[in-house]
This record gives structure tokens, C-alpha cells and sequence, in this order.
């Protein structure tokens, strides 16, 4: 027994040996992602940094727990970069305490500062909204605001995705940011009182529901309607919506970002800058337009056509700080007026 | 014994088969009680952990808004998976094994087939078929000159009633296969009297098949239900509000991780007790072992009208469960694959997908053997406490049990690391939890119920008698089990291989956070569409894990159908 347990720790150390080696010899040209954001849509963006600068770009992605994965693993952690949408995600690593500042004076000048963190700990890549896909053929006006969305002229006629999911946990932060927990509550149990249905699926689905006349408005976000008009299976869903750019009463469009951290213990750290800064160059920031369907975050960079027909996006000012800091209390309000029971 | 006790036998039989003169055997029996159970403890006190932070400002919020729903959804949801999965499962067992009727024969062969099919996928082919938007109702549509969606009423898939029968139809095949085998064997000489003395075959079924056949739809009933605790994918799309997706919610949301395992944890405590009081509501009941009547009643010929009807009622359930959505898949694989090509890289994730399912279904078809067999050989309470333990790893959600295992597995390694720095000098990385090793205990510990369950129900089967047999004989331990136990146990080993096989080929939430770098399986390959709302460009991929799941499921029914001689080689 014992002497197979000592051939066994060997071989493991041998083995861990080897596997170190082998890692510490193509440390000079890789990079380790951990990421939130598909693979389908970012593989594009990771081969494109390859073939410009010979770095391999090693992939995890999860839909949940990341933080959690890269903080149990400690100061041995693999992870360089975490990628993820959703400001609160982006808090929430800072909060896990993985992350490390990142200090760029070229990301500084490209990405403006209400998109990053004051201390370089997240940088934002691109934005999307949280916009309205209306019927074309029952919604006739062109504007209109998120305080409106709880008016009972659209009783039955609303359709949305959970509002636990990050995109709408988010919306209801902004609005308690901007008008307070009290007045969020109104609205929200207005919003509800106007669903056409309980509340699931996705915004795809939204949008399905809205071009089948199952209600008149749907709420979803910018780029999976642009994903829509470009595929001959959905473009007819696409085709028999419009999206407007709602605004808050007095600001802009709810806006949420993509981005980035640095991990604290990131073994390739000079790498992982690089792809950093790569992606905010103006070659990634084109494929996140154009391939993404997202609103670019570099400065110059125009977007999508498509993104473009829905109007000129005016993001509301709020601070995405503020946005993030509000999340918990948007939860516990969806669970309160019971908006997807 | 185990939470997931034998699907044919109900309790084994006592008695002490080797109470002396084998010193060694009760200590090697205990070091294998310990290993199986410390598989499940590692991840559980980590849980433990995670929950013993606290965080009791959550609990009243959770208490007024969150608990009381999301327990009467998740009751309800179970409820009806488990009316749905008996009169499917049962149902069409009961059809193909009392009655003779034209097509029976290749029912035999799709019956089980939905267990190939991931939950998550037959809610969004569902909802795509169903939907407003979808090819009926706008068929309906067409067909009454409706406008809009809006003019009619239409039952909607997302809902409660929806979930319900898309995840009851899927996993009916754990009742089918448990309850097929009950009434195969077990009950066919009772049955045999019964008819003789005049009743009739609904009447036996009744009275006899039902109640003797309890444990074995309890196993697979509990099998279902448990497959639905751990659903997240198709309930939240479906809009279901459940305590596993409010796990998730009051961690990501409402920002309280050990709010979320506390829930989990008292989730996992109330699945213990259904067990544990399931299991006390037959202690009295014991079954004759199968040795004696392990062969098939005579069965009813049916014609006509009735042989028609017995038809469509197997057929119904096999095809809303498999046929339909299969073919769905397949249509849209034929259609995208025409127009776009096929990913090259789905043949290197196919073979990623079939080596980790094929290397974890090994380790625990290993490590339920084990289980199983020290149990066997040594009756202890203390043993048999930690294999029940060990098969409670069923009833954890897959993310809660791999956030559970994320700190043990760093925990090896930096056992690892330690002795790397005392022996060589040098420091090296996760080698435990960087690479397939995490994702392959996560499966052990997942899915090591299914296979225990299955050994302890082919070693009951085994007469104890032949144990003491060998033994007059001279037989030590070892002799016993591979000239004995192992030559008879094939067909049980081969049902657990195929089931935990499938299982793992289907996993997702485990593999997506466990992963190494760079590993992609068809699972996680086809989550990534479905998260960017076109799961159909995904639909090649989920048509490989239901053709890949399909031939170990036709392997095992052709074991259980295709040859009488494995029930008779028990013998």
C-alpha cells in the first residue's frame, strides 16, 4: 500500500513537473481568459489578436461562478483576464477581490472615463442598451420613456424576460438610482400590472411575441434584434418590429458595458495587457460593431448600420457606479411586487 | 440501502456472510465506506462553509418574497413530473409487458430513447414549435384567418403546466426502466396466480403488479424528480420560478452567496427526509429474491380496437419525448449544415465529450462496484451509512456542487504543490482542478448514486446463499466476487455503465465551470447559441449527444430485451 502510494506520489509530481515545464516554456506567448461572454462571439476577436501578435489565447467561459473559481484558486490561478458583461459583474470581481488595477495610458485616452473604473480596476469594451421592440403596425410613435412603460394605456400589452435576469436587474437599478426605491416600486408593479404574460424566456423570445401580436411592446437589447434582421430564419420577427431608444424622463438610454479585469495573480500579465489594449483597438472595436452588434466604446470607432437605423443613442449619464450599487436593492423589488410570479 | 436503493429487489436480505476468519475484509469495506463518502463530504462541508458565513439579514426577504413561491412552484412542478413520469413510464411498461399488439417490438427499442434527450433542449424545441411566433400556431393562424396572436386562446408553453409535461415526457424512461424490470421479473409468478384464479389484467395490475412493483417506481419516480431539482436550463426559460433557480438568484442577485447555499443546503436536508421516510414507509415489505421467478408472465394477445389503443398510448409519450423533438433537431442540423457547413470543430468536441463521459462513467462504475460489494461483504450500519451518504449527491444542483467542489479540488493541488516543493524543488500548477480531473470527480460524485443503485440491485439479486456456498467451498473474498458476483452482476454493470454514460454526456453546469482551459463539450458548445438566442445553430451538436446517448441506450435494452439469458444467468 505504502509503496504504492509513494509510486503514485512520484509519478503525480513527475507529471506536475512536466505540465509546469511545458506551461512555464509557452508562458512568453499565451494569455489565460476566463469569460462570461460566449465563445461563439468572441473566438472571432481571440483569433484576430493571435494572428496579430502570436500570443495563444487559452479559453474558459461559465455562465455563473468565475469569480468564485478564480479566487478559490489563488495566487496559483491560471486566469490573466476575466471577461464579462454587466456592470454588477464587474463589481462583484472587484468585491471577490481578484482583480488588479489596470494602468494604461493608451486605454485612458481611447475609452472615456465614465466607462471605466476610477481606480483601473474594470475597463469597459463596448455598450449595449436596454431598448423597446415595438410592432410596427400597432405602435405608431417613435419615442417613448422607461416612466412611460408603467402607463396603464399598455395594460396586457408588454412583454419582457425575468426581471431577476442581469440585463433587467440592471434597468431596475437605474431607475431606483435615478428616481428612488419608492418610485421604482410604483413603476415596476405599473410594468407589471401591463405584462401580457408572466414574464421568461429570453429576448429573443420578447421579440418573437412582439412580431406574433402577443403584445405591442417587448424590452430586449440593442444587438439581439440586429441578430435577428440579419438571419433569414428570424428576420421576419425582426422585420415586424422597430426598436426605439427610450429614455429616462429628463436623461438618456439605459446603458450597460462589456468589460474587463485584470486578475490579481495574472501569470502572463504582459500579455494580458496586450489583449487589453488590443481590444480596444480600433480592429477589435470594429468587430464588436460590425460582428457584435454592439456600440463600440473607443472613441471614433462608428457603429453597425443596423445599430444605426435605431437612432443616435444618448446613454443616460448615470454613473454605472451608481447603477451597480443599486443592484441588491433591484432584486429584492422584483421579489417584492412578486414581478415574475 | 442507498438513497437510490435497487430497482428490482427492495431491500436486500441480512445476514452476516463473513462475520470471521477475514480480518482484513471489514477494514478494507470501511476504507471504501469512507472513500464514497468523503466524495460527497469534501464539496458539503465546503458548502457548509460557504453557508456558515451567514448573512441572516437575507432570510427575512427570503422568507416573505422568495421561499413561499418558489416552494409551492417547485412542489407542484414535482407533483406533476412525477403523475407524468408514472402513468408515461409505468403506463406504457405496464402496456408492453402484460399485452402482445402489433409494434410492440420496436417500441421495446423507443420507449427509453427521450433519456438521450437533455431536458434544456426539448424546452427550446418546444417553445420554438409552440410559441406564438412558432409553425403552429401561425399554421392556426392561417388556417382561421386570426391576425394576431392576440385573437385567440392558446395554452402557453412557458408556463408551469408547460414545464411539467416537457421535463415529464423527457424523463418518464427512469419509471419506464425500473418499472419494465419490476414487472418483467418479479411479479410474473403472483401475476401468473392471479389471472389463474379468474382477475382480470387490469385487476392484476391493480392489486398485485402496482403494489409489489412500489419500490421500484419509487426509485425511478425519485430518479426523475431528482433529474427535475437539479433543472435550471428549461425552468427559467420556461419561467418557472423554482428554490434551485432562487439558489441562483439570491447569489447572483440578491448578493448573497451563503443565503444561496443555505437554501441549497436545506434543499438537499428535505430531500434526505423524503428518502429516508420513503425507505421507512416499506420497511416491512421483502421480496422474494428473483432467483425463482425471473421469467415472463404469459402475455395477453390483443387485436383490433384494442391493440390500436395500446398502440397509441406507448406511442404518444415516446414520440412527444423523443421523435418530435429528434426530429426537429434534425431537420434544423440538415437545414444549417446545408446552407453554412459544418463546424469542424464539433468532431474534436464530440470526442472531448465521449472521452470525459467514457473516463468519469469508468471511476464510478468503479467506485459503485466497490460501494456496492463492501456492502455486501460486510454488513455494517457504519458502511452502509456512508454509501447512503455518498448516492445524496444526486440531489445537488450541478453548480452548487461544483461551487462545493471548486475547495477541495485546490485543496489537492496545493497538497500536491506542498509535496512538489519538498521533492523537486518546484512549484507547480492546478493539476487537480486546471484540468479534466475536476470535471471527472464532479461526475463521481454527481452520478455514483445511479451506479451504486444499480450494483446493490443486481448483488440482491444474487442469492446469499451462493456466497455461503462459495465459501464452504473455500472461497476467500476475492474468489467470491470475481467468480461469483462479477460474472453475475454483468447485466447490472452494463445498465449502470450506459445510464451514467448518458448522464454524463448531458451534463452542463458542472463542465462549464469546472472545465480546463480550452475544453469545449456538446453541451457546453450548444450554450453558448442558446444563451445568444439561436440554440438552432447549435442543432447538430444536440442531435450528436442525443445519436451518441442513443447506442448506449439500445445497447442496454437490447440487454434487458434481446437476451432472456441475463435474467437467467442471475440464477
Amino acid at each position: 500500500m505504502f509503496a504504492a502510494a509513494k509510486t503514485f506520489a512520484r509519478t503525480l509530481v513527475a507529471l506536475g513537473t512536466l505540465a509546469a515545464a511545458g506551461s512555464a516554456f509557452a508562458q512568453s506567448g499565451e494569455v489565460n481568459v476566463y469569460t462570461y461572454r460566449e465563445t461563439k462571439l468572441t473566438q472571432p476577436l481571440f483569433d484576430a489578436f493571435t494572428k496579430d501578435t502570436g500570443i495563444k489565447v487559452n479559453i474558459i467561459s461559465a455562465s455563473s461562478g468565475l469569480e468564485q473559481r478564480i479566487k478559490t484558486e489563488g495566487d496559483r490561478s491560471p486566469a490573466d483576464v476575466l471577461l464579462t458583461v454587466d456592470i454588477g459583474r464587474l463589481e462583484d470581481a472587484i468585491n471577490a477581490g481578484i482583480t488588479q488595477p489596470i494602468v494604461s495610458p493608451v486605454l485612458d485616452k481611447v475609452i472615456a472615463s465614465q466607462y471605466r473604473d476610477p481606480e483601473g480596476h474594470w475597463y469597459g469594451i463596448s455598450l449595449r442598451a436596454r431598448v423597446v421592440y415595438a410592432s410596427k403596425e400597432r405602435v405608431k410613435q417613435d419615442s417613448i420613456t422607461y416612466e412611460d412603460l408603467a402607463d396603464p394605456k399598455w395594460k396586457g400589452k408588454i412583454c419582457i424576460r425575468s426581471g431577476q435576469h442581469m440585463y433587467n436587474n440592471a434597468l431596475i437599478a437605474a431607475y431606483i438610482a435615478k428616481h428612488g426605491e419608492a418610485k421604482a416600486e410604483e413603476w415596476l408593479r405599473g410594468l407589471k400590472a401591463n405584462l401580457a404574460q408572466k414574464p421568461s424566456g429570453g429576448d429573443r423570445e420578447t421579440a418573437r411575441d412582439v412580431a406574433a401580436g402577443k403584445c405591442d411592446l417587448g424590452i430586449g437589447n440593442t444587438y439581439y434584434w440586429a441578430l435577428m434582421s440579419k438571419s433569414d430564419a428570424q428576420k421576419p420577427w425582426a422585420d415586424a418590429t422597430k426598436v426605439i431608444l427610450p429614455t429616462f424622463q429628463g436623461g438618456g438610454t439605459h446603458v450597460n458595458v462589456s468589460g474587463v479585469v485584470l486578475a490579481k495573480h495574472a501569470p502572463n500579465k504582459v500579455n494580458a495587457m496586450k489583449l487589453i489594449e488590443w481590444l480596444a483597438g480600433e480592429k477589435a472595436q470594429h468587430m464588436y460593431a460590425d460582428t457584435n452588434y454592439e456600440y463600440p466604446l473607443r472613441t471614433g470607432v462608428p457603429v453597425n448600420a443596423v445599430i444605426a437605423s435605431y437612432g443616435t443613442l444618448k446613454p443616460d449619464p448615470l454613473a454605472l457606479s451608481k447603477v451597480a450599487a443599486a443592484k441588491k436593492a433591484a432584486a429584492a423589488l422584483v421579489d417584492k411586487v412578486g414581478f415574475d410570479n | 440501502m442507498s438513497a437510490i436503493s435497487s430497482p428490482v429487489n427492495g431491500p436486500a436480505s441480512r445476514g452476516a456472510v463473513f462475520s470471521h476468519g477475514l480480518h482484513w475484509t471489514p477494514a478494507v469495506a470501511i476504507a471504501i465506506g469512507l472513500t464514497v463518502a468523503a466524495l460527497l463530504a469534501l464539496p458539503l462541508i465546503s458548502l457548509v462553509r460557504i453557508a456558515a458565513i451567514g448573512d441572516a439579514d437575507i432570510w427575512p426577504h427570503l422568507a416573505a418574497y422568495v421561499i413561499p413561491n418558489a416552494a409551492m412552484q417547485t412542489a407542484l412542478l414535482l407533483a406533476g413530473v412525477a403523475v407524468v413520469t408514472t402513468v408515461a413510464g409505468a403506463g406504457s411498461a405496464w402496456l408492453v409487458t402484460t399485452f402482445r399488439f402489433p409494434g410492440r417490438g420496436t417500441l421495446l427499442w423507443l420507449l427509453p430513447l427521450p433519456l438521450a434527450l437533455p431536458t434544456y433542449i426539448a424546452a427550446y424545441v418546444y417553445v420554438d414549435m409552440l410559441d406564438a411566433a412558432g409553425p403552429v400556431q401561425r399554421g392556426l393562424r392561417a388556417l382561421f384567418g386570426w391576425r394576431t396572436a392576440d385573437d385567440y386562446w392558446f395554452p402557453s408553453v412557458r408556463s408551469l403546466g408547460g414545464a411539467i409535461l416537457i421535463i415529464g415526457l423527457v424523463l418518464y424512461p427512469y419509471v419506464y426502466l425500473a418499472a419494465r424490470a419490476m414487472f418483467q421479473t418479479q411479479c410474473a409468478v403472483f401475476v401468473d396466480a392471479a389471472r389463474a384464479m379468474g382477475a382480470s389484467p387490469a385487476r392484476a395490475m391493480r392489486d398485485i403488479t402496482l403494489p409489489l412493483a412500489r419500490p421500484a417506481l419509487a426509485v425511478g419516480v425519485a430518479l426523475a424528480l431528482l433529474e427535475t431539482l437539479n433543472d435550471i436550463g428549461a425552468t427559467e426559460y420556461l419561467g418557472v420560478q423554482t428554490l434551485t433557480l432562487s439558489v441562483f438568484t439570491t447569489w447572483l442577485n440578491r448578493g448573497s452567496l451563503p443565503g444561496a447555499a443555505q437554501i441549497a443546503l436545506a434543499m438537499l436536508a428535505l430531500v434526505a427526509a423524503l428518502i429516508a421516510f420513503e425507505a421507512y414507509g416499506r420497511r416491512h415489505q421483502r421480496y422474494q429474491a428473483a432467483v425463482q421467478d425471473s421469467r415472463v408472465t404469459a402475455p395477453v394477445v390483443l387485436d383490433g380496437a384494442r391493440a390500436w389503443l395500446a398502440l397509441i398510448a406507448c406511442f404518444i409519450p415516446m414520440a412527444l419525448g423523443f421523435l418530435i423533438p429528434a426530429g426537429f433537431l434534425l431537420r434544423e442540423a440538415v437545414t444549417r449544415s446545408l446552407a453554412t457547413g459544418i463546424d469542424p470543430a464539433l468532431l474534436r468536441h464530440s470526442l472531448t465529450t465521449i472521452m470525459l463521459a467514457a473516463s468519469a462513467t469508468i471511476v464510478i462504475l468503479l467506485l459503485g462496484l466497490a460501494a456496492a460489494l463492501a456492502l455486501r461483504l460486510v454488513r455494517r450500519r457504519f458502511v452502509a451509512g456512508c454509501v447512503t451518504f455518498a448516492t445524496l449527491g444526486y440531489a445537488i444542483p450541478g453548480t452548487v456542487l461544483a461551487l462545493g467542489l471548486l475547495a477541495p479540488l485546490v485543496a489537492i493541488d496545493d497538497a500536491i504543490n506542498w509535496l512538489s516543493l519538498r521533492v523537486t524543488g518546484a512549484s507547480i500548477g492546478l493539476i487537480v482542478a486546471g484540468s479534466s480531473a475536476a470535471v471527472i470527480v464532479a461526475y463521481s460524485v454527481r452520478f455514483l448514486a445511479i451506479s451504486i443503485g444499480f450494483m446493490q440491485a443486481g448483488l440482491a439479486r444474487v442469492a446469499t446463499e451462493l456466497d455461503e456456498v462459495a465459501r464452504a467451498c473455500g472461497a476467500g473474498p476475492l474468489k467470491l466476487i470475481g467468480s461469483v458476483h462479477l460474472p453475475l452482476l454483468r447485466p447490472a454493470l452494463w445498465g449502470a455503465a450506459l445510464l451514467v454514460f448518458v448522464d454524463c454526456l448531458k451534463e452542463l453546469p458542472m463542465t462549464l465551470l469546472l472545465r480546463p482551459l480550452n475544453t469545449e463539450t456538446l453541451s457546453t458548445y450548444i450554450y453558448q447559441f442558446a444563451t445568444r438566442g439561436s440554440f438552432e445553430e447549435g442543432a447538430l451538436a444536440a442531435l450528436l449527444i442525443v445519436m451518441v446517448g442513443v447506442l448506449p441506450v439500445i445497447r442496454m435494452v437490447h440487454l434487458a430485451e434481446g437476451s432472456p439469458a441475463a435474467a437467467d444467468e442471475v440464477r
